[in-house]
């Protein structure tokens, strides 16, 4: 079905917005700031919004688009989704034809994932993946949540620095999966295999749209219903989530540590600053002997 | 300057070695008894700061290096191997990649400093060129340790900044292919940029050595630029005045540090950079390090490649000829009216230019960063003509008497304000 055709395209796009600086320069509206659990000084990951999040990458991403830098036993380290050890097992081998080899006999062969596996890939090279896509390369969605940006400009970059505002990735992912829109009038007509979206920089993208509402089945709750709405504004968040937490899987530990830094230095500072004075209090009488 | 060394072996074993190889005498003298101005204020605790930044870039970099593998098919996945399975390698990593961007910090404030308070002035000359040395150097170190993660922008900055070498008349062109390795940024391009980003820094180290040398050697200057007169009235000793200072300076600077390491690791580097290199996709932008802007935006601003690579070698290279160029006899800018105007606009001027350098090469920021080229090197000019007719206002006698006196309040020491100081 169509989800196939439907990762094709960041790259396609973005070499369209490189060879068309017109289109490039007119890049839609800004992407609209998500409130995040993991954003500022005390951020952290939200496990079930992770977990909802692995589940559409798993459904509906992972078809297209490889997330190799992410091996099964991350999905159990703390910081991550919280996955059990023996759910992460289970899940590893639930793929059976991961190649290994040589065997004894030289030959290559297939076994059941394992926990220290990376997380197979669609395809087996890029030129599959484009022969698959109509031309398009559906690039790898492990680090996109930091290798995607859009410009803040002056003087908010600055301001950025005081707020720690640093989610422009996951931001313009939101944005990205829940921005095909019908083109406006004045635009070109759509060629096959290109969609319009409105905050793809020059509008043009190859993968359709991905996310529709009601296509991933959530886990339910005590009362048997999913806690969170089935649609495709929160499957774009969960799975923008997700993939912070994959471009960046030690963010926890990372702003944890940060928290403690800062009250060492800040207290050794202070300390620091009544000894100079204390120190250099000697100095008048230091001075008048003379 | 420090005179005799004031060094008294106490034991058995210090006299011996003091005998022989008189290595605790040298760091007394040059880390305990060293006299120091009396009036310096926190600007002159970068350059603690900048050994500081060195060593620790050093350090980080070394196991950073134990990790990594310099193969062109292996370098981006080697990085996040760093990132996600070594131990705190997330932290090295950040450390490391924001530590370039603090050095340049520390580095830049450090230079002004120099410049507004007439520090490259003689007997400094000497110890000012070996800074501009070590300068070039780290901007060496810097562009090449950028281009080991080997994602787009590392990929695409080494193709523009080593073609600029092919600008150069006659010899352009082998140049490029022996920085290359090869007809094009490749695995051995990769291979010789590891193998130097690991040889440089302590090249740095060793011209380090020498500027602190040469500084130990004419005596540091200080914000009056009045010389020292009387080595007891007008300094302190090195410890524990000094080091107690240097010692707060650096914890405050590790403080900002640690902001971005922990809290914004990213927001000096580039998203494509997460983007691993593909030589047949060009980036929409191709950005240097912000460290690089300022210089990157001269570079474009001239129409023709080899003058913009002229110009922007020569608004590094001019710097070292500061001590001739600038006209007044008068060091500090505090008593220079009309110099320390023009000093704030060159300021202004280079955060000008480190703001056009990021934008595209597009109107309106071609023929601004024009303009404020012509302004960047119109500053050396400025400098060359103001000291003929400047009138400078009234020096102190000496750096006890601005501490002591009316004007030290403004110096900002405890001493200062103390009234049975005065007179």
């Amino acid at each position: 079905m169509s989800l196939r055709l439907s990762l094709a395209g960041l790259v396609t796009g973005l070499a369209i917005a490189v060879a068309s600086p017109v289109l490039a320069a007119e890049a839609g509206p800004k992407p609209p700031a998500q409130s995040w659990s993991f954003s500022g000084p005390f951020g952290k990951f939200d496990q079930a919004q992770l977990q909802r999040g692995f589940k559409v990458a798993k459904e509906v991403c992972a078809s297209c688009h490889a997330m190799s830098l992410i091996r099964f036993r991350n999905l159990s380290q703390p910081g991550g989704p919280g996955f059990t050890a023996s759910q992460v097992a289970a899940l590893a081998a639930s793929y059976t034809n991961i190649k290994d080899g040589p065997n004894e006999s030289g030959e290559m062969f297939e076994r059941p994932g394992r926990p220290a596996d990376a997380f197979p890939a669609p395809f087996a090279n890029e030129q599959a993946a484009r022969a698959a896509n109509g031309g398009a390369y559906p690039p790898p969605i492990d680090m996109l949540a930091k290798a995607r940006t859009y410009t803040r400009g002056f003087p908010t970059f600055v301001f950025d620095i005081f707020t720690q505002y640093q989610e422009q990735g996951p931001d313009y992912i939101v944005a990205l999966l829940t921005g095909y829109k019908d083109p406006p009038k004045e635009f070109p007509p759509l060629l096959p295999g290109q969609n319009y979206n409105t905050y793809m920089p020059g509008h043009l993208i190859a993968m359709p749209k991905p996310l529709n509402d009601g296509q991933v089945e959530y886990p339910k709750g005590p009362d048997g219903k999913s806690p969170v709405p089935e649609t495709t504004e929160q499957y774009a968040k969960d799975v923008a989530a997700f993939m912070m937490w994959m471009a960046e899987p030690h963010l926890e530990a990372r702003k944890r540590m940060g928290f403690q830094v800062m009250i060492f230095l800040a207290l050794f500072a202070g300390l620091l600053y009544f000894t100079k004075k204390k120190v250099w209090a000697r100095l008048p009488e230091h001075a008048s002997t003379h | 300057m420090s005179g005799h060394s004031s060094y008294q072996p106490k034991t058995g074993i210090e006299r011996w070695l003091d005998a022989r190889l008189p290595i605790v005498r040298l760091m007394h003298d040059s880390a305990v008894s060293y006299p120091v101005p009396r009036n310096l204020n926190l600007l002159w605790t970068f350059g603690g700061i900048l050994v500081f930044m060195l060593v620790a870039q050093i350090v980080t970099g070394v196991i950073l290096a134990m990790h990594y593998t310099p193969n062109a098919t292996m370098a981006f996945n080697s990085v996040e191997h760093i990132m996600r399975d070594v131990n705190f390698g997330w932290l090295l990593r950040y450390l490391h990649s924001n530590g370039a961007s603090m050095f340049f910090v520390a580095v830049y404030i450090h230079i002004f400093r120099g410049l507004y308070y007439g520090s490259y002035k003689a007997p400094r000359e000497v110890l000012w060129i070996l800074g501009v040395i070590i300068f070039l150097l780290m901007m060496a170190t810097a562009f090449m340790g950028y281009v080991l993660p080997w994602g787009q922008m590392s990929f695409w900055g080494a193709t523009v900044i080593t073609n600029l070498f092919s600008a150069l008349p006659v010899i352009g062109e082998t140049i490029v292919t022996f920085l290359w390795g090869g007809y094009s940024v490749d695995n051995p391009t990769l291979n010789r940029f590891f193998s130097l980003h690991f040889l440089l820094p302590f090249m740095i180290a060793g011209v380090v050595v020498l500027h602190i040398w040469a500084l130990h050697h004419v005596g540091q200057n200080n914000p009056t630029g009045v010389e020292v007169k009387d080595v007891k009235k007008d300094t302190v000793p090195f410890t524990p005045y000094a080091t107690i200072k240097d010692l707060f300076g650096m914890v405050c600077f590790m403080l900002v540090f640690a902001w971005f390491v922990f809290y914004q690791p990213n927001f000096m580097g580039h998203a494509d950079n997460y983007i691993p290199a593909n030589p047949a996709s060009t980036p929409a932008h191709i950005v240097p390090e912000w460290y690089f802007l300022p210089f990157y935006a001269i570079l474009r601003a001239i129409p023709d490649k080899l003058g913009g690579v002229i110009a922007m070698g020569g608004a590094i290279v001019i710097l070292a000829f500061l001590p001739w160029i600038d006209t007044s006899k008068v060091k500090s800018m505090t008593y220079r009216p009309i110099a320390r105007q023009f000093f704030w606009m060159f300021v202004l001027v280079c955060i000008g230019l480190g703001y056009l350098g990021a934008m595209p090469a597009d109107e309106p920021y071609v023929t601004l960063s024009r303009i404020l080229t012509v302004l960047y090197f119109g500053f050396f000019l400025a400098l060359a003509l103001i000291g003929i007719f400047e009138r400078p206002a009234q020096l102190p006698t000496s750096i006890a008497d601005s501490v002591l006196g009316g004007s030290g309040a403004r110096l900002g020491h405890a001493t200062a304000s103390e009234p049975q100081a005065k007179g």
